[in-house]
């Protein structure tokens, strides 16, 4: 096995500062950081090949660099733990196990931005991770990593941690912004870019917590180090794997970044389908990412190759179907979450999900025509790219890649008026 | 004002916050969990003591609260149910468990039961997929659920 960096960790006993202190070279990456300038940690993060991890995949170091030297207002450094995306649970491991990275990421980001002010925006129902994190972030300040002039460096920094209350769309980082300012957590207008205007109106990183928590790592062994973790170009470290549904082990994984294919992590990782059944479907990437047939596994699964697939690694939250379950069943569960979450600014989205649960629902329940499955492909069509913010692609990309890839379990079902297989 | 509704510790632990904000409605959030906290859900008099204190209109109050899922604008039962069917849970058996609380409690989803003991929900992807089928019981999760389990955990709540 290649190295891991969080796995070995994941475990009650690594929690405490003193854990992190002595087995994980503790705030070291922060004090070696702050003996650096803004510009050299950047390119660090830049050489490193480090690419965010919430989903969209954009690589850290760049985004950094667009934080202006100058501002006239604060900056800010804003940790995305809203961790919604359906199928995904790695952050939750990484705030519970191994609070203390987060807050040396994020310290060290803070220093490279040139900002003394953070906050986790961690989802509501994580109430047990929330109180998790203030104890850890208590632990910093009485040891002098958080609060002024820290390790007598002169930089200052404050930690916050502010609680979602259930709204998927505030994973998306300009809802996020707005919910953090006590809004609705309805996307914004972009540009300006959380980078020029941010929180409160400041520039601000958004980075989602696992992204951040590579950021120790990355300074202790340097950008090369890390990049080369990763199996293919451009894409650098390891990835924290969230496997889920039919599959014997479900959990969270850790592998080389392009180490494995979607099968090998399946049958290595996962250890095999739920009863030895045959695979129906995988969702590689978060519940948004279109579905995968079962002969299209043999994937490298990591951003470039999907992306050249016509789908997306997301969260890397891996979703396992096996052959009895009932695709109509699946897609009409993924559509019924996407009209839910749908904050309804804009008519495409709000309107269309509406339209395409309506009509899968019509089909589950019986009712389906056959000029249904062309009908959602056209709805698909017009909401897809023609939103605000990504909520519109999220939930037509599932849509047109179930009609799409399982036209004949569609067509059947229409016809037989119901569902031949097992629903399970 | 009427007579206030929410406690002490509701005042200190805002206080606590503002320093943490540079500005007072960010205090929002913050305040609508901590005055569920207190009161269990938020009537209109709390959303409208909210307002006063950080200083904005109630009815900006209840647009904000009303976005979110966790905040409830209506009373709930001492045991809250949150079953997730998110995909995660389907797949592993969740609506099954739906069906068995409806069964049991004799409510169906999104009800109280009469004695306010239960509410019972469905609810969207908690984040625990790894040990689905999962739900929340008022704050805490309970996971890798089956049939079994979730009667033990329901005949248990007194």
């Amino acid at each position: 096995m290649s190295e891991t960096l969080y796995i070995q960790h994941f475990n009650e006993q690594a929690r405490p500062l003193s854990y992190y202190l002595e087995k994980m070279a503790g705030y070291s990456a922060l004090k070696k950081a702050l003996g650096m300038s803004a510009d050299d940690i950047i390119t660090e993060v830049k050489k490193s090949n480090l690419r965010g991890r919430g989903g969209a995949g954009f690589p850290t170091g760049m985004k950094w660099g667009f934080i202006p030297k100058q501002s006239s207002k604060p900056k800010y450094v804003v940790c995305n733990a809203d961790e919604s995306e359906p199928g995904t649970f790695k952050d939750r491991d990484l705030m519970r196990y191994t609070p203390h990275l987060l807050i040396e990421g994020m310290l060290i980001a803070g220093h490279a931005i040139g900002s003394s002010i953070g906050y986790i925006y961690i989802r509501g129902e994580y109430t047990r991770e929330a109180k998790l994190l203030n104890a850890a972030i208590e632990e910093a300040y009485k040891a002098g990593y958080l609060g002024k002039n820290i390790l007598g460096s002169g930089f200052n920094f404050d930690l916050t941690v502010h609680r979602g209350a259930g709204a998927y769309i505030c994973g998306e980082e300009t809802g996020l912004l707005n919910s953090l300012e006590g809004r609705r957590g309805e996307p914004r207008v972009k540009p300006p870019f959380p980078a020029q205007a941010g929180a409160f109106g400041g520039p601000t990183v958004v980075n989602n917590v696992e992204t951040l928590t590579n950021i120790p790592f990355i300074l202790n062994n340097g950008g090369d180090w890390f990049a080369k973790l990763g199996k293919l170009e451009k894409s650098g470290g390891t990835r924290l794997i969230s496997i889920s549904g039919h599959v014997k082990k479900p959990g969270v994984y850790e592998i080389a970044a392009g180490s494995m294919t979607i099968r090998q992590i399946i049958d290595q990782l996962g250890g095999g389908i739920l009863g030895d059944k045959k695979l129906k479907a995988v969702i590689p990437g978060g519940s948004s990412a279109p579905v995968l047939t079962a002969d299209e596994i043999d994937v490298v699964y990591d951003i470039e190759p999907l992306m050249k697939i016509g789908t997306m690694m997301g969260s890397a939250a891996m979703m396992v179907v096996s052959e009895d379950y009932c695709v109509v069943r699946l897609i009409q569960r993924i559509t019924k979450f996407y009209e839910h979450e749908s904050c309804g600014q804009c008519t495409p989205c709000r309107e269309g999900c509406k339209w395409m649960e309506d009509v899968i629902h019509r089909i589950l329940e019986g009712h389906g025509r056959e000029q249904d499955l062309n009908l959602l492909l056209n709805i698909a069509d017009n909401i897809s790219g023609k939103t605000l913010c990504a909520l519109g692609d999220a939930a037509a990309g599932p849509v047109t890649s179930f009609v799409k890839k399982f036209r004949a379990d569609f067509e059947a079902y229409i016809r037989s008026g119901k569902n031949a297989q097992v629903h399970h | 004002m009427a007579s206030k509704i929410l406690s002490q510790k509701f005042y200190a632990e805002m206080e606590k916050l503002i320093p943490r904000y540079p500005t007072r409605v960010a205090l929002l959030l913050p305040a609508l969990h901590q005055a569920q906290e207190e009161t269990g859900w938020l009537p209109p008099e709390v959303l409208e003591e909210i307002g006063a204190y950080i200083g904005i209109h109630p009815a900006q109050v209840r647009e904000v609260a009303s976005f979110y899922t966790m905040y409830n604008l209506t009373p709930v039962g001492k045991y809250h149910v949150k079953i997730c069917t998110n995909v995660a849970c389907c797949l592993r058996g969740a609506n099954e468990l739906v069906e068995q609380v409806e069964r049991k409690l004799n409510i169906q989803c999104g009800e109280t039961t009469r004695d306010r003991k239960f509410t019972l929900m469905e609810e969207e992807c908690l984040g625990a997929c790894g040990t689905a089928p999962a739900m929340m019981l008022n704050d805490d999760y309970y996971e890798n659920l089956d049939s079994k389990k979730l009667d033990q955990i329901l005949e248990s709540l007194e």
